[in-house]
């Protein structure tokens, strides 16, 4: 039974900052900006995030530092692409590539230094619980921060005035413009907004999931964060949905390979990308549905005449 | 009718002005509006009409000039401060989200925040009571542009606004729907609301409109009342010069004639979830004549013209025959070299490579059946034959250019349109299929083109032209099929083709119907 929930434990902590990341980025997407730099965002929160946990010993400023690092990073991109017009997919690249030099440089001091960790949350008679305690409430903070994030993003893209303003600008952009709407003042907002979830989702790595500093400890997850919203039609649930089948086939081969199963270990490494690729294409086989929800302007510079 | 006699002004314009790089589209424009008015904006394309009422709603900002609505001077910086004003509008190229409901497109543009149910119930009880229905659940990527234009101007309406602006709002209606929009315009102009009404269409003008404004090449050439015009007269105004009527003989012998483009059962799945499948389509046109396919835009038409150009090759080869022999299965070029030529409906990416001079477009589209003239031994482009070819077409068409081999975005549309036409009109082909053949065109080239397509028929080629423009069908058709949801009705001959009967057609009469439906209404 413990091995059961310490399974469920981990695949928690492993799928958390894809979720993060991704729902960030949903939002950007939504809005229709293409921000392929969320692996670089996302290392430079791991970066921030450690150093300020680190130097003050607060793993919780260090979070606050992974989110603000992450922000700070993405309004780069958005002025490039939203008050420049640069190519979005070339911008998000170097973003990438920047993200991933810059950390190694800030980061130098920081290898092989014990880290601070945010303490999983510990509520005294519930958390004791058995099975169920640790599962609902022994987990780190940001765990739940990321399944309220979801909530909140579904919430405001689908409930709110403001969510459905974001929703057509990212169908429209020229017809957005046309209704006044302030295209280019919603897609910073949203870009920001997808650099602080991807900063957060960083920090996740470098204060809980391995509370020290390694370069390139992003190890890809941003790329992968940028397929699960793709593979989901920018929908939240089926974010969530894929970066858990991510996360839970990603522990189990783990497991596998400790069994010593005879199959290739790089067969097992790929199998999380497989699955969850099969699964998010099984559940958008709905064509109607998927092209309701491509944001149809997804990439495209906006330049208003005046 | 004389609601504006005593109207005092509602918006006043004086010398605005607006340049595009050395283009002056707006040159020192005034235009006086006033209340419980019908007011027309007339001019060809490209005359500046949709710039200044772009100025007007704050989509554009002037380079000089002032604007006074209700004799304050304002400066409309957004449409944001036009609604507050009081401007509504109706685009011509729908502001709509496709990927949203009408009732989620109607609230974007109100912003009293109000719950989206009670606007989807406001917008359906105001809809209703002007004989425009409308389901404010429903995607607007399902819609019909006709609907979608019902959208438009509920959510117009909605803002409560004094002055309506309509950029050219029937060019996507069928005859019936337009009545309907008249009537409503008609029961704006007795509330009190005044309505500024762009149009090149100069039956409507002459039949809605109290006064009228005649643009010419971005200045203001005349003021006019359109009741009082006759149709040739208000053409003169916006043309500057007399149109030349296109001159259609009868044809002869046609029922005997070589039927030179089959169609046959053909039938295509909708490529995306928007689009429209083609269901079992029959058509012959024979040596000798002009058929004309109406429509309203969006019912197939597009896709029609991609499964016999060959863009889309059909999996049945005998579907389209070409000639007398199957061509179901082959591309473009092998369509082309069978006999047949195409134009389609977007000149620029589809009829021609925008940043491409002509000479290379020219060979782009004709390397294939004109090898031997324009590619020489392994293969090597004749620059000297390309180039002597493109100067030919642009002398027999008459089109004006700034240089002797411009790339083709630097044309006018209207200009490369007839550079495009008269590309495959070159190659005397006996099989042409036009989209559109004079969409944004200005009169005196559309007439142009018009002719050239009769006299091509009448030499002894088949001619098949999809078109929006009823007047057009009816100047230059020898027999009218409809296009209705993917569908295509009996070629009409001209003689018992009416604009009524065509237009119950494009409403989705079905076509022993349209006598029945024309007797009960």
């Amino acid at each position: 039974m413990d091995i059961t929930v310490n399974i469920l434990l981990t695949i928690a902590t492993a799928a958390t900052p894809l979720l993060i990341a991704a729902i960030g980025e949903l939002v950007v997407e939504r809005s229709g900006v293409l921000n392929l730099g969320v692996e670089g965002m996302m290392i430079m929160g791991a970066v921030g995030g450690f150093g300020a946990g680190y130097l003050t010993g607060s793993p919780w400023i260090g979070l606050l530092a992974a989110i603000a690092l992450g922000a700070v990073f993405s309004l780069l991109f958005a002025v490039m692409t939203l008050s420049l017009a640069t190519n979005q997919v070339a911008t998000g690249l170097s973003l990438t590539l920047l993200g991933l030099g810059l950390s190694g440089m800030m980061g130098t001091s920081f290898v092989g230094q014990p880290g601070a960790r945010l303490p999983n949350l510990d509520i005294p008679g519930l958390t004791a619980i058995p099975v169920i305690g640790r599962l609902l409430f022994g987990q780190d903070p940001i765990f739940y921060i990321s399944i309220a994030l979801t909530a909140a993003v579904m919430w405001f893209l689908f409930k709110t005035r403001t969510g459905l303003t974001l929703r057509s600008i990212g169908d429209s952009h020229t017809s957005a413009h046309a209704l006044g709407i302030q295209v280019i003042r919603y897609r910073y907002l949203s870009v920001i907004f997808g650099g602080a979830c991807a900063g957060l989702a960083g920090g996740h790595l470098s204060l809980v999931y391995t509370p020290q500093w390694v370069e390139n400890m992003t190890a890809g997850r941003g790329w992968i964060a940028l397929a699960l919203v793709v593979f989901a039609s920018w929908r939240p649930w089926r974010v969530l949905a894929g970066a858990y089948i991510f996360g839970a086939v990603w522990i189990g081969q783990l497991h596998a390979q400790a069994f010593g199963i005879p199959v290739p270990s790089q067969l097992l490494s790929s199998l999380p990308y497989l699955a969850t690729i099969v699964v998010l294409v099984l559940i958008s086989r709905n064509k109607r549905l998927t092209m309701m929800n491509t944001p149809a302007s997804l990439g495209q510079p906006f330049v208003p005449d005046r | 009718m004389s609601a504006n006699q005593d109207g005092a002004t509602l918006l006043e314009v004086r010398g605005l002005t607006k340049t595009f790089g050395t283009l002056t589209a707006c040159d020192h424009v005034d235009l006086n509006v006033a209340k419980g008015e019908i007011h027309a904006l007339l001019g060809e394309n490209g005359a500046g009409k949709s710039t200044l009422v772009k100025m007007l709603f704050g989509t554009l900002e002037p380079n000089s000039g002032e604007i006074f609505w209700n004799g304050q001077a304002v400066t409309i910086t957004n449409p944001g401060f036009a609604k507050k004003l009081g401007i509504g509008m109706v685009f011509q190229h729908f502001s709509l989200f496709e990927a949203l409901t009408a009732a989620e497109n109607i609230a974007l543009s109100l912003d009293d925040g109000s719950p989206i149910s009670t606007i989807a119930a406001k917008a359906r009880a105001l809809s209703y009571s002007y004989g425009l229905p409308l389901d404010p659940q429903s995607l607007v990527g399902d819609l019909s542009v006709g609907e979608r234009q019902r959208i438009e101007i509920i959510r117009c309406l909605l803002q409560t606004p004094q002055l309506i602006i309509l950029d050219e709002p029937t060019s996507v209606l069928t005859p019936q729907e337009a009545d309907k929009l008249f009537e409503t315009l008609e029961r704006l102009r007795s509330e009190g609301k005044s309505i500024l009404y762009i149009s090149h269409r100069l039956e409507e003008v002459k039949r809605i409109c109290d006064r009228a404004t005649v643009l010419r090449h971005g200045k203001v050439v005349g003021h006019c009342n359109p009741r009082k015009e006759t149709a040739a007269s208000l053409a003169r105004m916006m043309v500057g010069n007399d149109v030349q009527a296109v001159v259609r003989a009868p044809a002869q012998g046609i029922e005997t004639a070589q039927p030179l483009l089959e169609i046959r059962a053909l039938s295509r799945k909708p490529a995306t979830p928007f689009s429209i499948p083609l269901r079992n389509i029959n058509l012959t046109v024979r040596a000798g004549e002009v058929i004309g396919i109406a429509g309203v835009a969006g019912n197939g038409q597009g896709e029609f013209f991609e499964s016999v150009s060959g863009e889309a090759p059909q999996q049945d080869a005998a579907s389209v025959r070409i000639r007398g022999k199957d061509a179901g299965g082959l591309s473009i070029t092998g369509r082309r070299l069978m006999g047949a030529a195409f134009v389609p409906e977007e000149r620029l990416g589809h009829g021609a490579a925008p940043r491409m001079k002509l000479s290379e477009n020219l060979l782009l589209s004709r390397h294939a059946t004109d090898g031997k003239v324009f590619v020489g031994a392994g293969g090597m482009v004749k620059s000297d034959a390309i180039y002597a070819a493109a100067q030919r077409i642009i002398k027999a068409m008459d089109v004006r250019k700034s240089a002797p081999d411009p790339e083709a975005a630097a044309l006018s549309g209207g200009n490369l349109q007839k550079f495009i036409v008269g590309r495959e009109l070159d190659r005397r082909p006996s099989v042409m299929v036009v989209n559109q053949p004079t969409w944004g065109v200005d009169a005196g080239a559309a007439a142009h083109i018009r002719q050239t397509l009769i006299e091509l028929a009448r030499s002894g080629s088949a001619v098949l032209v999809i078109s929006q423009d009823l007047d057009e069908l009816f100047e230059i058709s020898d027999a009218i099929a409809v296009m209705h949801n993917g569908e295509l009705s009996k070629p009409l001959p001209i003689a018992e083709a009416t604009f009524e009967k065509v237009g119950l057609l494009m409403g989705g009469a079905e076509p022993g119907h349209a006598e029945h439906a024309l007797e009960t209404s």
